[in-house]
C-alpha cells in the first residue's frame, strides 16, 4: 500500500491533494467538510481587507457537450473579515491538526502591513503562508495579485519582507500572465521562498452572448477581463511549471505545488513527474465537490502499487530529464502510422485528416488497388457513398452487398497507410476514435541518433544564411 | 370518408409518438456523439443520400435552420423521412458506432428535431431563384414520389400539376403511415410547403381518357401513382363484411373514421402493413389481435423491429397457418384454417388432421396491394414488366421518353424514402430531358 503522506517544504500533510486558494476553501465549516472528504490540505481563500464582489463572477467554456472544459472568474480575495478568517483557521486546526492549513495573503504592498498579517495567520495556526502574486483580475488595478507577480523586483521585494516575519514556510504563487514566469519564480529563490505554486490563472474572456452582445460573466450589461481555469489550461500550467523545475538560475528549484486543470489522480501524477510535491485544485472541486478527492488518493495509491512507487518522491520529477530543447531531439528516430485492420470501424477521419490536415499518406484504395509513392498519383479524397443508387434493402429481394475482406470492417472502408510518405506525425493516432486502432510503429533508419545541435556543430548544410556585410 | 376529422382527439390519444421527440439539449449531446466520419456509410446508406455528419453536426453549432435546409437540399420530405423511415437498416444500421460496440447515433430523431425546430418556427422550402420555365409538368398521384418530383421540378422553375383522386394529397404519408410514427397532420403540413414552391394541386381521377388529355397539355408526364388496392383474400365466404383491408382500416382510423375495433381481430399476413394493421387493432381496443402467416418466422417481409413492436404490444402470432374458409357464427365469423408445412417439393403442403376453427369478429387481409395494370397500360408506348413500370434507373425516364415514373409502381412497394429517391432523380432527368428538348427546338 502506498504511502501518500507528504511533507512539502516542511508542510506535513496526510496526502498531496490540496483544495486550491478559491471559494471551495472560503470558511472553516467548508474546510473541515473537505478534510472530512479526505483532503490532506486546504489553502484558505485569500486573507486580506475584505472587498466588495459583484455578480455574477464566472462563466465557462463547454466543448462538444460537456460542460466546464474551462472556467472563468472575477470574484475578488475573501470578503470576510480579517479577525472572523483567522479565527476560523484557528476552530479548523484545533480540530484537524493534522491537515495542512495554509494561509494565502493578500494585503497593501507596505512592509508592516506584510509583517502584521504574516504574524496574526501564524498565530492563528497557518501551517503555512501563500503569497497571492497571481490574481489577475481587480486585485492587480489595486497595485496587489499579479501587479505584483508581474514585476520580479516588487515580488521579491515582498517575498523578502514576509520571510523576515514568517516562521512557517512560505509559498510563492506565480501568475501565467506574464512573458517568461522563471523571471518572478528566481526572484522568489532569491528573496529566501520556501516553494512555489503555480499557475494561477489566466486571463481570459470566456464568450459573448450573441443576442445582447455582452461578453461573459455578465454584470449589468459589462464584463471584465477574468481568470481561467479548469481542464483547458493543464497543458499550459505543465510547461510552466517544467519551466520552472528545470531552471537552476539562481539556484536549484524548490519545492513546487502544481496548479492548473488538475481534476483527477492521472492529472496529479503528471504534474508530480514534473517535480510537484503536492497538487492544488479548484475547478473540479467547484463542479463535483470535494467528494471528487476520493478516487484521487485511491487511485494514485493503486497506481503507484502497480508501479512499485513506495512514496511520492519515488517518481517525482521522474520526467523531468525527458523535456529537452528541440535542438536536442533525434532527428533519425521513424515511426510510420500502422492501421489494425480488425479494429477498424470505417469511420475515415484518419484518412480525411492525413489529406486535408497533414502529409497525404492515407488511402482509400485497399480494393481498387495499392499505388504508393508520391501525392501527385492519387486521386482527390471523395465522398463514394453519394454516387450509387441506394435502396432500402428487403431481405427477400437484396441479398446483402458484399463485404470485402476479412475483417468486420470492410476492405473498401479501410485506410492503407503508405509508409514510403508517412511522416511519422501522429495526427491519424489523435483522431482515430478507436483505442489502440492507430499505432506509430518504428522503422529502423538505421542511422546513428544525431539531434540538430549535433549536426549543425558537424556541418554548414543548413546553418543559418549569412547576412553578407 | 370523413376527412376533416384528420387529427382526432381519439386517435391523438391512442397513438402516441413511439418514438419521442428529441428536447434541444438532448439533441446537442447525441449530435456531439456523432463522429463526423469523412464518405459517411450513413449517407451511402440513405436513399436520398442526406448529408448526415453535415446536418448533425450544424445541430450541435447551434445551426438548426442550416441543419433543415441541408436535410431538405437531398430530401425535400425530410420531416416524414425522420419518422417513417426504417432506420435500422438504413442510416443508423450502417453507422460506424455498431463498430465500437456502441449504440448507433439516433439520426432520425435528429432529423426529426431538425425538421420540426425548422417548421415550428415558420421555417419554409428554401427557394432556388432560377427564374420562371414555361414548360409545364403533370405529376400523378400525390404520394412521396410525386411530391419529391414536383418539388424538385418546381424549384427549378417549371410549371408543376399534381393529380390525385384521393381529397387529400400525400397518398401513404397521410392514408397509410401508423399514426403512431407519422400523423396525418404532419404529411399534411409537409405538403403545404410544396404548395407555398407554387405546385398545383389537383384531386382528379386519372382515367384511361384523362391520361391521354395529360399527355396532350403536358411537356412530361411522371407517374407516380403507387399500387392499387389490397390483393383480396381468396377464400370461401372471404366476401364478408367483416373482411376489411388493412389499408382501408389504416385509412379509417387516420381519417377519424373508424375509432374503435371489435373483440377478437386476425390479420393475415406478416408484412410491414400487416403489422401496422394488427398494432392499430391493439390500439383500438381489440382484446385479441392475431396474425395468421402462412410461412414461419424467419419468412416474414416485415423488419425485426416491427415484429418485435408487434410482440410488445401483444399481437400474437400463429406461424405455418393458411385460412381455408370463413362464415358467420353468432355474433362473429367462424374462420376455418389449416396449418401448412414444406413438403419435400419446396411447396407449402396442408398438414392432414391439422384443420381448426379460430372465432373472431374482423378480419384484415394483409397480403400485398396489386399494381394499377388498367391504368398504366393505358399510357402509350409504355413498358410494364411483371407489374411495374420499366424505367431508366439513373433518370426514371421510361420506354415513351415523355413518361418518367418512381415511386411503389416501379419498385414494387419499397419505403417512402425510396419513392422520394426516385422521385428526385425522375425531376433531375426530366429537366435534363427538357432542357436537351429545348435546345433541339431552338437550335
Amino acid at each position: 500500500m502506498a504511502d501518500l503522506t507528504t511533507n512539502f517544504a516542511g508542510i506535513r500533510c496526510p496526502n498531496p491533494f490540496w483544495l486550491a486558494s478559491a471559494p471551495p476553501t472560503n470558511c472553516s465549516e467548508q474546510i473541515m467538510r473537505a478534510f472530512d472528504a479526505g483532503w490532506g490540505g486546504a489553502v484558505w481563500k485569500t486573507i486580506g481587507e475584505p472587498i466588495t464582489n459583484v455578480s455574477s463572477r464566472y462563466s465557462s467554456v463547454d466543448w462538444a457537450g460537456q460542460r466546464m472544459m474551462g472556467l472563468n472568474n472575477i470574484e475578488l480575495i475573501s470578503d470576510r473579515p480579517i479577525e472572523v478568517n483567522l479565527r476560523e483557521i484557528a476552530e479548523v486546526k484545533k480540530c484537524y491538526p493534522k491537515h495542512a492549513v495554509i494561509a494565502s495573503l493578500m494585503v497593501e504592498s507596505k512592509r508592516e502591513t506584510w509583517h502584521d498579517i504574516v504574524k496574526r495567520a501564524e498565530d492563528a495556526g497557518a501551517d503555512g503562508l501563500e503569497l497571492n502574486f497571481g490574481c489577475p483580475h481587480g486585485m492587480s488595478e489595486r497595485g496587489m495579485g499579479s501587479a505584483v507577480g508581474q514585476v520580479p523586483e516588487y515580488a521579491q521585494m515582498i517575498t523578502e519582507w514576509v520571510k523576515e516575519a514568517a516562521r512557517t514556510p512560505v509559498l510563492v504563487k506565480l501568475t501565467p500572465n506574464i512573458t517568461d514566469i522563471r523571471v518572478v519564480a528566481r526572484a522568489a529563490k532569491r528573496a529566501g521562498a520556501d516553494g512555489l505554486s503555480a499557475i494561477n490563472t489566466i486571463n481570459s474572456i470566456t464568450g459573448i452572448d450573441l443576442d445582447t452582445f455582452e461578453p461573459r460573466p455578465n454584470v449589468d450589461g459589462k464584463s471584465s477581463h477574468g481568470g481561467y481555469c479548469g481542464p483547458a489550461v493543464k497543458p499550459i500550467a505543465l510547461n510552466m511549471i517544467q519551466q520552472v523545475n528545470s531552471d537552476y538560475i539562481d539556484g536549484p528549484p524548490i519545492p513546487m505545488s502544481g496548479i492548473g486543470g488538475v481534476g483527477s489522480w492521472p492529472d496529479a501524477v503528471e504534474f508530480m513527474l514534473l517535480g510537484c510535491g503536492t497538487v492544488q485544485v479548484c475547478t473540479a472541486a467547484m463542479h463535483y465537490g470535494y467528494r471528487i478527492v476520493e478516487d484521487m488518493t485511491d487511485g494514485l495509491s493503486n497506481w503507484m502499487d502497480a508501479k512499485g512507487f513506495a512514496t511520492i518522491e519515488d517518481f517525482r520529477g521522474k520526467s523531468l530529464p525527458r523535456v529537452t530543447e528541440w535542438k536536442h531531439l533525434n532527428l533519425n528516430y521513424k515511426i510510420v502510422a500502422s492501421i489494425d485492420e480488425a479494429l477498424c470501424i470505417g469511420c475515415q477521419l484518419c484518412h480525411i485528416a492525413c489529406w486535408d490536415g497533414a502529409h497525404q499518406c492515407i488511402h482509400m484504395d485497399r480494393v481498387s488497388g495499392a499505388v504508393d509513392g508520391h501525392v501527385e498519383v492519387h486521386a482527390k479524397p471523395r465522398l463514394n457513398g453519394a454516387d450509387a443508387i441506394a435502396v432500402t434493402p428487403i431481405a427477400k429481394l437484396d441479398p446483402p452487398k458484399p463485404h470485402a475482406g476479412p475483417y468486420a470492417t470492410s476492405l473498401d472502408r479501410i485506410p492503407r497507410v503508405d509508409e514510403t510518405e508517412c511522416v511519422g506525425c501522429n495526427l491519424c493516432s489523435l483522431v482515430c476514435p478507436v483505442d489502440q486502432c492507430i499505432t506509430m510503429v518504428e522503422r529502423p533508419t538505421g542511422l546513428a541518433p544525431q539531434t540538430w545541435a549535433e549536426r549543425t556543430a558537424s556541418t554548414t548544410e543548413c546553418a543559418p544564411p549569412q547576412i553578407a556585410g | 370518408m370523413n376527412e376533416t376529422a384528420v387529427g382526432h382527439p381519439e386517435v391523438a390519444a391512442r397513438f402516441p409518438d413511439l418514438h419521442p421527440a428529441f428536447d434541444p439539449r438532448a439533441a446537442v449531446v447525441e449530435a456531439n456523439r456523432c463522429l463526423n466520419c469523412f464518405d459517411a456509410p450513413c449517407m451511402g446508406a440513405c436513399p436520398t443520400h442526406i448529408d448526415v455528419p453535415r446536418f448533425i453536426k450544424k445541430i450541435a453549432s447551434g445551426n438548426v435552420t442550416g441543419s433543415a435546409h441541408a436535410i431538405l437540399e437531398a430530401n425535400v420530405l425530410g420531416a416524414s423521412c425522420s419518422r417513417v423511415c426504417p432506420v435500422e437498416v438504413l442510416c443508423e444500421g450502417s453507422c460506424v458506432m455498431h463498430g465500437r460496440n456502441e449504440k448507433a447515433i439516433e439520426i432520425g430523431r435528429l432529423q426529426r428535431f431538425a425538421m420540426e425546430s425548422y417548421y415550428d418556427a415558420g421555417g419554409k422550402l428554401p427557394l432556388r431563384s432560377r427564374g420562371e420555365r414555361t414548360e409545364r409538368v403533370a405529376c400523378i398521384g400525390a404520394g412521396p414520389a410525386s411530391l419529391a418530383c414536383a418539388a424538385e421540378l418546381r424549384q427549378q422553375g417549371y410549371q408543376v400539376t399534381v393529380l390525385d383522386r384521393r381529397p387529400l394529397p400525400g397518398g401513404l404519408n397521410t392514408y397509410g403511415v401508423a399514426e403512431y410514427k407519422l400523423r396525418a397532420v404532419d404529411s399534411l403540413r409537409e405538403v403545404e410547403m410544396i404548395r407555398d414552391l407554387g405546385v398545383r394541386f389537383e384531386v382528379r381521377d386519372v382515367n384511361a381518357a384523362a391520361l391521354a388529355s395529360l399527355e396532350r397539355a403536358f411537356d412530361a408526364v411522371f407517374l407516380g401513382v403507387g399500387l392499387g388496392a389490397m390483393q383480396r383474400l381468396e377464400v370461401e365466404g372471404a366476401a364478408h363484411s367483416a373482411v376489411v383491408d388493412a389499408l382501408e382500416f389504416i385509412a379509417g382510423y387516420k381519417t377519424g373514421e373508424r375509432l374503435s375495433v371489435a373483440s377478437r381481430v386476425v390479420v393475415i399476413g406478416a408484412g410491414n402493413t400487416a403489422i401496422d394493421a394488427a398494432v392499430a387493432a391493439k390500439r383500438l381496443g381489440a382484446d385479441e389481435v392475431t396474425i395468421l402467416y402462412r410461412r414461419q418466422r424467419e419468412n416474414i417481409s416485415a423488419f425485426d423491429f416491427e415484429y418485435e413492436h408487434a410482440l410488445n404490444e401483444g399481437v400474437r402470432f400463429e406461424w405455418g397457418t393458411l385460412p381455408t374458409r370463413l362464415e358467420a357464427s353468432g355474433d362473429g365469423i367462424a374462420l376455418a384454417c389449416v396449418e401448412v408445412a414444406m413438403g419435400v417439393d419446396g411447396k407449402l403442403q396442408p398438414v392432414e388432421g391439422s384443420e381448426f376453427t379460430m372465432e373472431c369478429d374482423v378480419i384484415i387481409p394483409a397480403i400485398g396491394q396489386s399494381p394499377l395494370l388498367e391504368l398504366l397500360s393505358q399510357a402509350r408506348g409504355v413498358t410494364i414488366e411483371r407489374g411495374r413500370v420499366a424505367i431508366e434507373r439513373s433518370t426514371g425516364q421510361t420506354s415513351n421518353p415523355k413518361y418518367f415514373a418512381g415511386g411503389d409502381c416501379v419498385n414494387g412497394g419499397r419505403e417512402v424514402v425510396d419513392a422520394v429517391a426516385d422521385g428526385k432523380r425522375a425531376a433531375l432527368g426530366i429537366a435534363g430531358w427538357l432542357g436537351t428538348r429545348a435546345e433541339v427546338n431552338h437550335g
